[in-house]
């Protein structure tokens, strides 16, 4: 009762890494509120899905095991997340700000009317004090997300409804194990009691998934393109850099629009967080969308043409020159210096 | 067969030509500095809904907006590029909604409508980026969703062919109808505006817009019905005042803080071979590269 629980997302018989890095964060929230920790799971074949969520520092496993309940279709999956909630009162529920989670979360929480945020990039606990009814609530959920295009940056409450639902998208919150020998209990729920016949309305007559290709949430040294690359062309003398460097490329909403790079390399508030070591930013000017997602990089480095461009002020190293002239010049002095 | 198609429209603040001018100095949005378009995806959605009708002949489109009377601009704009008529849902008592309490005020709307098969709206709005309303007014109206819609493939047998755009692939789904089906940003673009249809629709107003006009000009309104846009308040649509507004919205803004990024001391550089080459030495001596 009123424990914090974790939609899991699963593909392929894989958990999604934003739900493991949410049950990262739901565990330190759950320590913080004195509750348990629990996932849930839901699709086909999960015999031993437990194995991939416990480390995590799960207490509970709820699993619902039907073939008709994957791939993931809302209604169905609806209704698990409702009828469980009744009985469970969970007092947070996190998903990913995904596909599916964005999907899933707003149809559950008009069902329960209970509030949701999406795409929070932090979460916290605290007070909260209602002036006008004077009332005040002890350990809220406090999710923080950007708002009106990124210029500002809202604290949402749900003071009387619960769950408090929230959704984050990947790569925002780390993914760290807890224990790797945690063992916590596995539940498996009758689909029966939890889902209709007649909730299966919407059939998937054809899926095409692709493995991710690239992945900048992890690397260390990132190199991003903007715009101001020109073209998918000069975009290569990018992937020369990240190469040479053992690096990553990235890109800005403008340059993965343009498209000057694929969707998955996008960096900012709508696409991936990323907290490499050393970031270099060739051709991006820094809209306040994109720095939210690379703010955190212990050293960066800008490249652009534009003494004045916004990005040079949060930049270690500002390198006011054409990416053009200066790319291969890093790429030259890098092999010649680095043996 | 022909549909009767709804489209849910949303006037919103161009969040993404924000200027310096756009905050003001106590950190608060200065929305008169802002210009009031619509929803960019809802105009995929309109684009969606005006192939439809033209692959089903007899089909018409009405858009519905929920928010302050002068959204009624975006009704026109549907009209300019063929929709056929429009709602704008608007009363005080809305004001400060969330989504779930937009999503209950649209939902008694649609019920008010009664008569429609396929409600289209756009996979989120850009001044909130929630993607929540279209998902809760399917919920509300107890029918099924399809989100993040590329294209509607086929309607046949009552039944909507989707092709979805995931963020890893692409997926078909097949709906029964009545739906809600959100439309993506990679969705064909909405056509222009249509000169014909300026031309036809520029007098179109609604009743707020229409005070104060002369008994001459009001005259118009009898002879050209077409002319007219409807607006609700929450009498008009048997909306709970509990649910609609501040008062039926669960989530609180506790806070809001501008964003400010910490300014840094950084080193200048130019492009020449020297402080190039330098650099690169000094990221190899500590570590951060090699
Ligand atoms: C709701 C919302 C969400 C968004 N989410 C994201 C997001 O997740 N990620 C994101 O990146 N953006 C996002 N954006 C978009 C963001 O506002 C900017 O439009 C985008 O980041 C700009 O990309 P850019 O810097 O590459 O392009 P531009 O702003 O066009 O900048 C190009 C830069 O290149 C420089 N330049 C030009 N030529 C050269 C050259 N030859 N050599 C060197 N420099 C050169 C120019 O001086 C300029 O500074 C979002 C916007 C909105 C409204
Ligand atoms: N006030 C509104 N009036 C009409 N439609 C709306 C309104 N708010 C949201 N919508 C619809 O719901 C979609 C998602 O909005 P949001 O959940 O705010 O991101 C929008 O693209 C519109 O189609």
């Amino acid at each position: 009762m009123n424990n914090l629980i974790v939609y899991c997302e699963i593909e392929d018989g894989i958990i999604a890494d934003v739900s493991l890095e949410l049950l990262t964060k739901g565990r330190s929230l759950a320590n913080q509120l004195n509750c348990k920790l629990e996932a849930l799971v839901i699709g086909s074949n999960l015999d031993g899905v437990e194995k991939q969520v416990f480390p995590y520092g799960v207490d509970t496993v709820y699993t619902v095991d039907d073939p008709r309940l994957y791939p993931y279709t809302s209604i169905p999956h609806t209704s698990v997340l409702v009828n469980l909630f009744k009985e469970q009162k969970p007092q947070v529920c996190l998903m990913g700000a995904t596909s599916i989670g964005r999907d899933l979360g707003p149809r559950v929480s008009s069902s329960l009317h209970s509030g949701l945020t999406a795409d929070c990039t932090s979460l916290e606990i605290g007070p909260h004090e209602d002036k006008k009814n004077n009332k005040t609530y002890e350990n809220l959920l406090y999710q923080i997300r950007p708002a009106f295009g990124g210029n500002i940056v809202a604290t949402i409450v749900n003071p009387e409804c619960r769950p408090q639902m929230a959704t984050v998208r990947e790569g925002v919150m780390k993914k760290e194990v807890y224990d790797p020998n945690y063992k916590g209990e596995v539940v498996k729920l009758d689909p029966k009691k939890y889902v209709a016949d007649t909730d299966f309305v919407v059939e998937v007559i054809d899926r095409q998934m692709e493995k991710s290709k690239a992945n900048i949430k992890g690397a260390s040294i990132i190199v991003a393109g903007g715009y101001g690359m020109g073209s998918k062309e000069n975009f290569d003398m990018l992937f020369d850099l990240a190469a040479t460097l053992g690096a990553e490329v990235g890109a800005s909403r403008a340059a993965v629009d343009a498209g000057f790079a694929e969707h998955d390399r996008q960096i900012g508030q709508t696409g991936v967080t990323v907290r490499p070591k050393l970031y270099i930013a060739c051709g991006i000017s820094g809209q306040i969308q994109h720095i939210a997602g690379m703010q955190d990089s212990s050293i960066i480095i800008s490249i652009n043409s534009d003494p004045n461009a916004p990005i040079n002020t949060i930049a270690d190293y500002v390198i006011t020159g054409t990416v053009e002239e200066v790319v291969p010049k890093l790429i030259k002095y890098y092999k010649k210096n680095s043996k | 067969m022909s549909l009767k198609i709804v489209v849910l429209a949303k006037q919103v603040p161009d969040t993404r030509n924000v200027g310096k001018d756009a905050m003001k100095e106590d950190g608060t949005i200065n929305r008169a500095a802002l210009p009031a378009i619509f929803n960019p995806e809802d105009l995929n959605a309109l684009e969606q809904a005006l192939q439809l009708k033209e692959q089903n002949p007899g089909s018409t489109i009405t858009l519905l907006t929920m928010g302050p009377p002068r959204a009624a601009e975006i009704i026109r704009e549907g009209l300019f590029r063929g929709a056929d008529g429009g709602i704008v849902l608007t009363d005080r008592a809305f004001a400060g909604a969330d989504t779930l309490a937009t999503s209950y005020a649209l939902s008694c709307a649609v019920r008010k409508i009664k008569d429609f098969d396929i409600i289209l709206g756009g996979r989120q709005a850009i001044d909130g980026d929630t993607a929540q309303v279209g998902p809760q007014v399917a919920e509300k109206l107890g029918i099924p969703q399809v989100t993040y819609a590329e294209q509607i493939l086929k309607i046949e047998n009552g039944k909507a062919t989707v092709k979805r755009r995931l963020e890893r692939g692409v997926e078909t789904v097949v709906v029964p109808l009545p739906a809600v089906i959100t439309v993506n940003g990679s969705a064909d673009e909405c056509r222009p505006r249509n000169a014909k249809l300026i031309q036809r629709y520029k007098y179109a107003k609604t009743p707020s817009e229409k005070q104060g006009l002369s008994e001459e000009c009001l005259k118009l309104y009898e002879e050209r019905p077409a002319l007219n846009l409807y607006e609700w308040s929450v009498n008009d649509v048997d909306a709970d005042l509990d649910q609609v507004g501040l008062a039926g919205s669960p989530t609180k803004v506790k806070a809001v803080q501008n964003v400010v990024f910490q300014a840094k001391e950084s080193k200048q550089l130019t492009a020449a071979d020297s402080e190039i080459e330098e650099l690169v030495k000094e990221l190899i001596a500590n570590h951060t590269i090699g």
